[in-house]
């Protein structure tokens, strides 16, 4: 037959994008409660891709969660609700800023200060509150070494934690969703994704961003070697003296808790080749929480950090 | 320097690798990420660094795989790491799996969504137990490729005579296990001979680096592009007035290609129906290929659901209650006769029982040994399972997809083990 000789292959975006969605359907159905995590930033942007893909023409069989610190990039919030709106899906927001009215989390101060490291709580909080028992979030191997070693399917304990040595074997694309009563699963569909690979499917799908990950004019300040956006919700040392400069980011966190770059590249065809060419990954260029120490991220992972 | 273009349409390879620290394995994943450019500035220095804190002359490269403080400090490689990197050729997603003798169930989870396993060889040692029990994993994983990196060739003088030795062993071993493509390449890893850059070391070798094989080994061939199979995952009906009457299957094809029009037997219920669309976020497409996820619909409105498997009728699987396979035990509590598991076949997961442990393999003769009665972590064995309800399933020397399958304990919801289907009885 002829079809012995179909010598057609999927290209990498395409198989990446099919484990994907694989994985989101797997998700939906051996577990009660799932959870899309979306944060505006460009990862969980292709995760609503994904998850298009997946259920469409149906609504998701999930709603979409947005842990708020309150200390966000406006940008991504306006961009947030829009995309929400015109998916039509519904939309849980943890906010940090209630956790600490609250009580249950104590708020950093000095110019270092970030609500970072507050979110855990606030996401284990949500996570209770609406009994969700897997939550899917756009994390990736590339990102962080202990990463790499993370299953697709991540469990947690009902304290929320991670055990790096006690993971189950994941095989083939059989995925063992089973887990207690309040346990639950982290499930990272795109782990095997890179930045570039996110980038092209960005390009690829035609998918709109915020304005902040294209080069424009923005008022920041340099520490440690990083340039930090100017607000209201970063205390400055006297010596760090604003000044503008054509800057873009590469992720999308905190404002308390990320860089930008120095960058022309204001359309995604050029991010994509800047991407490319790039010689430094971006955790280590334009996020502040994992340059702590060695483990940081392995250590903020153990506690329930996504 | 690359361009988006560059590396748009790149087919994706996937990698297992197999070797101890000793073997330096983790060095040679080193060289390869470091000579394909793939190491950042950032990862570069923090290497350097931690290579100077330890009292290093050199910088190590096996530092880059080592992902958890306890391997960091202790110097071991604890679990399977997932890594990617892409040249102009190909984009690659390798599997790290550690080669101590104890660790076989990380081997066998990277060997099985692997195109190709890359199995280092020690040029001094030469074709060892654990050679031969990766080998073995790969060949009952039906992992399609397999090279020999064979390494340390500067610790043998860069010796042909070495070489050849060593690849007549290893041809003597994958003969005796049928593997179906093989290739030995004489590396160093530390000195980067062979790795990503040919040298003039060796110059007795004309073959290509580890790279330029796996750039170019042939990948297209290993799908099953002939047995149509489809395990149902999700039922996607719409609840909106504008797809009131859309009930669509949605899926990863398993293998074959989809077609609107293809006959359709959907098992285990038996029910015939054609495919009336393959779909894709809403959107015809002209075919389906294996590892698309698509949704499927049919022409008649059958009776399916999650864990039903829509195959072609002229070339079905086997529905069966009794299967036989070769086993991958994970778990420190041992499988015994009578134990009752959780079997997760493709879409569906059933109840199961096993009838007996028909045999378990010794590595150093690689042949089945009359059973001991149980399997033990890391045992490699075939057992026979009764289950519950009916599984449609295929040899796994046939189809990698509806021939495997994981085991469940129910009691502590743990995957302890991995199965590969040698025959099942017709129900």
């Amino acid at each position: 037959m002829s079809q012995s000789l179909d010598r057609r292959t999927l290209s990498h975006l395409d198989e990446l994008e099919a484990e994907a969605i694989h994985i989101m359907r797997e998700i939906a159905a051996e577990r009660e409660r799932p959870v899309l995590l979306f944060s505006g930033g460009k990862d969980s942007i292709v995760m609503l891709r994904l998850a298009e893909k997946a259920f469409r023409p149906a609504k998701f069989p999930f709603p979409v969660m947005h842990v708020d610190t309150g200390h966000n990039f406006p940008e991504v919030i306006e961009y947030r609700d829009r995309r929400v709106q015109e998916l039509g899906e519904r939309i849980v927001v943890a906010s940090v800023q209630e956790s600490i009215d609250k009580g249950r989390v104590q708020e950093q101060t000095g110019p270092r200060a970030s609500r970072n490291q507050l979110q855990t709580t606030t996401l284990l909080d949500a996570i209770e509150e609406h009994q969700f028992d897997a939550a899917m979030g756009g994390a990736r191997r590339d990102e962080e070494r202990a990463r790499a070693k993370e299953r697709i399917f991540s469990f947690r304990d009902d304290f929320g934690q991670w055990n790096p040595r006690a993971q189950r074997p994941e095989l083939w694309d059989l995925y063992n969703a089973r887990i207690r009563k309040g346990e639950h699963i982290r499930v990272f569909p795109i782990s095997n994704w890179t930045e570039l690979d996110v980038w092209q499917y960005i390009a690829r799908e035609e998918l709109e961003l915020p304005k902040i990950y294209f080069s424009h004019e923005r008022e920041v300040f340099k520490r440690d070697g990083m340039l930090y956006a100017v607000s209201e919700f970063v205390e400055r040392f006297p010596d760090e003296e604003p000044f503008t400069a054509a800057v873009r980011f590469r992720t999308v966190g905190d404002m308390t808790c990320t860089g930008g770059v120095v960058s022309d590249a204001a359309t995604i065809e050029e991010v994509v080749t800047e991407i490319a060419a790039t010689r430094i990954t971006e955790r280590g260029e334009t996020r502040a929480d994992d340059r702590v120490s060695e483990a940081a991220m392995e250590d903020r992972k153990r506690v329930g950090y996504f | 320097m690359a361009t988006s273009k560059e590396f748009l349409d790149t087919e994706l390879l996937r990698l297992v690798t197999a070797g101890s620290v000793d073997d330096g394995k983790s060095t040679l994943i080193g060289r390869l990420l470091y000579d394909t450019k793939q190491i950042l500035v950032d990862q570069l220095e923090h290497i350097e660094d931690a290579s100077r804190r330890r009292g290093h002359d050199y910088v190590d490269l096996a530092l880059l795989t080592d992902g958890l403080r306890a391997e960091r400090e202790q110097g071991i490689t604890i679990d399977v790491a997932y890594r990617s990197f892409v040249t102009p050729r190909r984009r690659f997603q390798l599997a790290d799996a550690p080669g101590h003798v104890q660790y076989t169930r990380n081997m066998v989870t990277g060997a099985s969504t692997a195109d190709v396993a890359v199995i280092l060889v020690d040029a001094r040692k030469g074709v060892i137990e654990q050679t031969r029990r990766h080998s073995y994993i790969t060949a009952i994983l039906e992992t399609p490729h397999v090279v020999y990196a064979v390494n340390k060739m500067d610790l043998v003088d860069f010796s042909e005579e070495r070489f050849d030795e060593i690849a007549l062993e290893l041809a003597e071993l994958t003969s005796q296990l049928g593997l179906h493509d093989e290739t030995a390449i004489p590396v160093s890893a530390l000195k980067g001979d062979n790795v990503v850059e040919s040298t003039d070391a060796m110059p007795w070798y004309a073959g290509p680096t580890l790279l330029e094989h796996l750039e170019t080994v042939e990948i297209f061939g290993d799908r099953n592009t002939q047995d149509r199979r489809f395990p149902v995952q999700w039922v996607i009906r719409p609840m909106a007035d504008e797809h009131h009457d859309y009930r669509g299957y949605a899926g990863r094809v398993a293998s074959g290609i989809w077609r609107a029009g293809d006959e359709v037997v959907v098992l285990p219920s038996g029910a015939r129906s054609r495919v009336a669309s393959v779909d894709a976020a809403g959107e015809q497409l002209e075919d389906a290929l294996p590892g698309q996820s698509v949704t499927i619909r049919l022409e008649d409105d059958v009776d399916v659901s999650r864990g039903d498997l829509l195959a072609d009728p002229e070339q079905p699987p086997v529905t069966a209650r009794e299967v036989t396979a070769r086993v991958s035990w994970m778990s420190e509590k041992p499988l015994e006769d009578r134990a009752r598991l959780l079997v997760k076949h493709t879409t569906r997961t059933v109840p199961a029982r096993v009838e007996e442990i028909v045999s378990v393999v010794d590595i150093l003769t690689l042949t089945d040994q009359a059973s001991p009665g149980k399997l033990e972590l890391n045992d490699l064995g075939v057992v026979r399972f009764r289950l519950a309800e009916p599984l449609a399933v295929d040899p796994y020397a046939l189809n990698r997809t509806t021939g495997a399958f994981i085991l469940i304990d129910e009691s502590t919801n743990d995957t302890v083990g991995a199965g590969m289907v040698i025959e099942a009885q017709s129900d």
